[in-house]
């Protein structure tokens, strides 16, 4: 039973780093390193929350939040893709702006009126007959709506890139963006398009925080998962089933860390709390080498 | 792609408009140069007062609330100087490591392994004769960040691990240790708060304009700028240094030593961003605290990129965002606006001197080592 | 060919100017059906661009772009596709990390048009490679094949979007002799089927084989236009470049020396392959040493690993007797090793770094550009810098001024006045005059004999088969990593060094 508990909530954790870096290999398999994933997951938390709390609608609240970190997504385009900025120090810029308004708003919205603050949360969904499935039922199928959501996201996200001419052009713009641009095929916009969906999915990976893995929203509450999403892209080696069971990876990671802490043993709960963070620095050290990076990943494009 | 060599190189898109070779041209470029990240901070500013507007604030109100803030009375300016300290530190420590073509993003957690060595040392070798105790506080500060920024620096050069990741981990882990040692190793021996013993009266730092609270520090922050920059643009190893920022191959070819050169930077640089939180420690608070830092190690990096990077440039643009922290503080307090509107304006920041294209920022660099 | 018939492609008055260089200045030319078109002229004398712009990679300032007669306005390669005209980039436009088939359908598919079916896609693609007698393989990857394989990929993309017009920039410049005379039967059969080809190059001997007609430019204008038949190659050089038409260099009599280099049974290999592959020569003071080859034959790799910047997996070098295999490279440089690197933005300058900095590049920590003290001596620096500057006629406005303010010819001076102030026993020169203008070369040229003469010991690497012989006394020939064959260098020997190039060993 415990590890029943353990391992659902494994699945549970992964799934919004799941999601952050399902759109970041996108975004790097087209070029662009986003490093500001961790300021874009935040206006997504915050964004989902405030849209809830008012609301009422959970629906609402996560397209809300996919909006709102697009619209933050497009100014990281322009200034990396457009202007053709250096990626690292934008992507800086957007978490630092990311922390700024997620914390000045909940603390003008919420915490300076003294609103009662809890919203609603994702319901766990049994799944008709897969649920009942023993031992890997509760693990997969009593789950949240975005939790399946992941399971069905990833095969498709997987599929595109490899078997269509979207998927094509995308891998071709990451390794030589002047081919794609030779033979006609608009590099910025595919570029816009794969941070914009990147985007999307940080917003909607920093929206499950609030009202699907707590209802609450805390300040700096991602607390770097939006850093541990990046680095499981090339861990994964820039595939998208990798990028899956890198998540379940660290999302294990995290189910072990809350269980432990519950679990009261002599460890001191500062050492269980770094433990993502241990583990991000392994896999950084594994995952040396492993598959060549896109070649042209943080070369903005100089046409002509 | 045409016949490469023969059109001259990329022409900037900054400077490419004007002919930066005219001595007018020259003399326009050095005014643009010093304005633009003023102009910068200016349009962040503007970000902020519209984002005050929708909020229902007044912004005028706001802003004339965080001048007085700054320059109200001399307790305010001393507050100001005092916050300017610690981001001139961190700020250094970014330039010294974009020098060398790594981004430093873990002044912060450097900053705090700097705090936690000097406290040690100010603590429990409390009894060492006076002036030894001082320079050994500061140099555990120096070595505490030193060691942290060194790790990333090894993983750079050894596996080529993005340093901007491993800083971050580290930055996290720090906090982590700070946080431990303060409940636990190092919990003060009387009471019940989550701090550490006052570290020895002969590790603290003199004050120097009574009866505010502003103390040498600030004045170390002006010579570690000003060593630092006879170190980048004076001798052999800041010529190494700059040299592996500019180009990794060049300096290879050159003969240079790249990988020891870099884990040196990343030494000097996380010494600086640790010297930092050691005078925090021995000027300001005189014992550890879980958050010690508000931020300062993030502050450090829009410090250093508004002046391209330019370790003597921090003293100004340190100033700068110490005094919009000293102001947005003191704005919390009289206006009730949280004062993390301040986050969101340096971000803007530095959105801004991007946008405007004031420099021509290296891009990341690709080759291994 | 029928009376005057309508041009496939005709420009008129194409103007276009990049800052501080006129690229090209109002050309008029046009392309016939079927015709093979030779567009012949220096590096920068604008070929290029003028070919980019009637592609759609660059726009004009002004002029007339006719298509069959029709006047259009290419603003896009993909509307260059859609008015069937055709480009094979003298850098590849492949993915390496794709495969041959998805590189020939990039782009082709609308994104609405989902799914690849990609063997339907590859039978397509063999079809239209055996109408044109082109044999590649739909299903490998890019990365796998060799360069003139790649070539006819390029060709195969082309052919699948249907162009009349094929543009070629520069094809021969990294293909074997034999690949070369492949390729033109190639385009041959081509033109038989009615395509137009433009064949962008600057070799003379190529022109004279291939084409029907030939313009030639120079500093970015027309100069002439003659059909194959009513010139010869003295008139299109003298067209081609007013001042250094002949091509020799002044040299004296070789008083060679001692060996100053050794290398015996070197190898380098990385992970995938054996770049370098048990090597053995010598160079002696006073001589210089040629090694030609294609690009890519593993000279870069041998250059790179004599220099101490790759390790080498086997085998010995001896500078002056002193086996310096793994020595590191400021060790060499100190015991009198020069390099003028191949890749001179990437390797041999920092290009955001002033004129004097880079001057000093190796020797910044020594006497006297640093003091006892350890700090800069400024003024030393400056002075050196000053010298140099005035030594080597390099142009530029200050010694503070940063490298990518000045043309590539002045950055390879930069390059060196720094190498040959430091007195080198054995200088490296790789690809010493790739992209530069014919001044520049011939300056470098000079330079190097002088050295020679003085007594250093030359290792020349270089491509260009005119500059090998035109400065070599020995000459080394590089195949796959294996030296093919070495001769003494009488001019005479062309056909026997392009056979080694292309591998063919002496029978």
């Amino acid at each position: 039973m415990e590890l029943i508990a353990l391992l659902s909530a494994t699945v549970r954790m992964a799934t919004p780093l799941i999601f952050v870096a399902i759109g970041e290999t996108y975004s790097e398999r087209a070029g662009v390193m986003n490093i500001g994933l961790e300021g874009l997951m935040l206006i997504g938390a915050i964004t989902a929350y405030t849209a809830v709390f008012f609301t009422g609608s959970l629906f609402f609240g996560l397209i809300a939040a996919m909006l709102a970190a697009m619209l933050f997504g497009f100014g990281f385009a322009y200034l990396a893709v457009t202007i053709k900025a250096n990626q690292i120090v934008t992507g800086a810029a957007l978490n630092m702006i990311g922390l700024g308004v997620s914390g000045f708003i909940y603390r003008v919205v919420f915490a300076n009126t003294g609103i009662v603050s809890a919203v609603k949360t994702l319901p766990a969904i049994p799944l008709p007959f897969l649920s009942e499935i023993p031992f890997a039922g509760p693990i997969l199928f009593n789950q949240n709506a975005l939790v399946y959501f992941v399971f069905i996201l990833t095969p498709i996200t997987a599929f595109v890139l490899n078997k269509t001419s979207l998927g094509l052009s995308i891998r071709a713009v990451g390794e030589h963006p002047r081919a794609v641009d030779s033979v006609g095929l608009p590099v910025f916009r595919l570029r816009y398009g794969c941070i914009l969906f990147a985007a999307a999915l940080a917003g909607l990976g920093g929206a499950y925080l609030p009202i699907a893995h707590a209802n609450q929203f805390v300040e700096g509450l991602t607390a770097g998962r939006g850093f541990i999403a990046l680095t499981m892209v090339p861990f994964a080696g820039w595939t998208i089933p990798g990028v899956f069971l890198g998540g379940l990876l660290f999302g294990a990671a995290y189910a072990l860390q809350l269980r432990l802490q519950v679990a009261q043993l002599a460890i001191a709960y500062q050492f269980l709390q770094t433990l993502p963070y241990l583990l991000t620095l392994a896999v950084l050290i594994l995952s040396r080498n492993r598959t060549e990076q896109p070649k042209a990943l943080c070369v903005p494009y100089e046409a002509g | 792609m045409s016949e490469p060599s023969t059109t001259p190189a990329m022409p900037k898109p900054p400077a490419s408009r004007l002919d930066l070779r005219s001595r007018s041209g020259q003399l326009w470029g050095a005014v643009r140069r010093s304005l633009m990240p003023l102009l910068a901070v200016a349009a962040a500013l503007l970000v902020g007062a519209i984002l005050l507007l929708i909020f229902g604030y007044d912004p005028i109100q706001a802003y004339a609330t965080m001048w007085h803030g700054i320059f109200g009375s001399q307790r305010n300016i001393s507050e100001v100087l005092l916050k300017a300290t610690p981001v001139v530190f961190t700020g250094v420590a970014v330039a010294i490591a974009y020098s060398c073509g790594i981004w430093n993003i873990g002044a912060e957690g450097q900053f705090y392994l700097g705090a936690i060595g000097a406290t040690y040392v100010g603590v429990y070798w409390g009894d060492l004769p006076g002036f030894a105790l001082l320079l050994l506080v500061m140099f555990a500060g120096f070595i505490g960040g030193g060691l942290w920024a060194v790790i990333p620096g090894l993983l750079k050069t050894w596996i080529n691990a993005n340093e901007v990741v491993v800083t971050i981990m580290l930055n996290y882990i720090a906090l982590g240790i700070s946080s431990y040692l303060v409940t636990g190793p190092m919990k003060e021996a009387s009471g019940y708060f989550p701090q550490t013993d006052m570290i020895a009266d002969a590790a603290r730092l003199p004050r120097i304009w009574l009866p505010t609270r502003l103390h040498v520090g600030v004045i170390l922050a002006v010579i570690l700028a000003i060593l630092v920059t006879i170190l980048l643009y004076r001798t052999p190893l800041g010529f190494e240094i700059r040299t592996i920022g500019s180009n990794r191959n060049a300096a290879r070819f050159a003969g240079m030593p790249v990988k020891r050169t870099i884990i040196i930077a990343m030494l000097l640089s996380g010494g600086s961003a640790g010297l930092g939180g050691a005078v925090e420690i021995a000027g300001l608070t005189g014992r550890l605290f879980a958050h010690i830092s508000p931020g300062y190690g993030f502050d450090g990096i829009a410090v250093s990129l508004i002046v391209n990077n330019n370790p003597l440039g921090t003293i100004f643009s340190g100033l700068l965002f110490g005094g919009l922290r000293a102001g947005s503080e003191i704005m919390q307090i009289s206006a009730g606006i949280p004062s993390v509107l301040i986050q969101i304006i340096q971000g803007m920041t530095i959105a801004f001197v991007i946008a405007f294209g004031v420099y021509n920022i290296l891009q990341t660099q690709q080759q291994k080592i | 060919m029928t009376p005057s018939p309508i041009p496939r492609l005709e420009v008129k008055n194409i103007t276009k100017r990049f800052p501080g260089v006129l690229a090209n200045d109002n050309i008029s030319l046009s392309i016939l059906p079927g015709e093979i078109h030779a567009l012949l002229g220096e590096n920068g004398a604008g070929k290029t661009t003028l070919m980019n712009i009637v592609y759609g990679l660059v726009h004009r300032d002004s002029g007339e772009i006719l298509i069959n007669g029709m006047p259009v306005n290419i603003r896009s390669p993909r509307e260059a596709i859609q008015h069937r005209v055709g480009m094979v980039h003298q850098h590849f436009m492949l993915v390496p990390t794709l495969t041959v088939a998805e590189n020939v359908i990039l782009g082709m598919r609308p994104f609405t048009h989902h799914l690849l079916d990609m063997r339907e896609i590859e039978q397509d693609i063999l079809k239209i490679a055996e109408k044109y007698g082109l044999q590649i393989k739909p299903s490998e990857l890019i990365s796998r094949l060799s360069v003139g394989e790649q070539q006819r990929v390029e060709i195969v993309k082309a052919l699948y979007r249907g162009v009349d017009l094929l543009i070629l920039d520069e094809p021969t410049a990294v293909l074997t002799p034999q690949e070369t005379t492949e390729l033109f039967k190639t385009i041959r059969s081509l033109t038989k089927q009615g395509l137009s080809i433009i064949f962008i190059t600057h070799k003379l001997n190529e022109v004279m084989e291939v084409a029907d007609r030939i313009s030639v430019l120079r500093d970015g204008k027309l100069i002439a236009t003659k059909s194959v038949q009513e010139t010869d190659k003295d008139e299109l050089a003298f067209l081609m470049v007013d001042r250094c038409i002949s091509f020799t260099v002044e040299k004296p009599e070789m008083k060679r020396g001692e060996p100053v280099l050794v290398v015996k049974d070197l190898t380098v290999s990385d992970k995938f392959r054996t770049q370098v592959d048990h090597i053995s020569f010598h160079v002696c003071s006073g001589e210089i040493l040629g090694i030609a080859g294609v690009d890519g034959n593993g000279q870069n790799e041998l250059a790179l690993s004599l220099s101490g910047l790759l390790r080498p997996s086997s085998g010995k070098i001896l500078l002056n007797g002193k086996d310096v295999t793994h020595e590191s490279v400021r060790k060499l440089n100190r015991v009198g090793l020069g390099h003028i690197p191949a890749d001179r933005q990437n390797l041999g300058l920092v290009m955001d770094f002033t004129v004097a900095e880079n001057l000093i590049l190796q020797r910044y920590y020594c006497s006297p550009f640093t003091t006892t003290l350890g700090f800069f001596d400024l003024a030393q620096i400056q002075e050196n810098a000053q010298r140099l500057v005035r030594e080597y006629d390099i142009r530029t406005r200050t010694t503070q001024t940063k490298l990518n303010h000045l043309s590539g010819g002045n950055q390879q001076k930069v390059i060196l006045a720094r190498e040959i102030d430091q007195k080198p026993k054995l200088l490296i020169a790789v690809q010493p005059t790739r992209g530069l203008d014919c001044g520049a070369t011939e300056y470098i040229h000079q330079i190097l004999v002088e050295q020679r003469n003085a007594g250093a010991a030359i290792l020349l690497v270089s491509t260009e088969l005119d500059e090998i012989l035109a400065l070599s006394d020995r000459i080394c020939v590089m195949y796959e990593g294996k030296i093919m064959g070495e001769l003494l260098n009488t001019g005479e020997d062309i056909l026997r060094i392009g056979r080694l190039m292309a591998g063919v060993t002496d029978s």
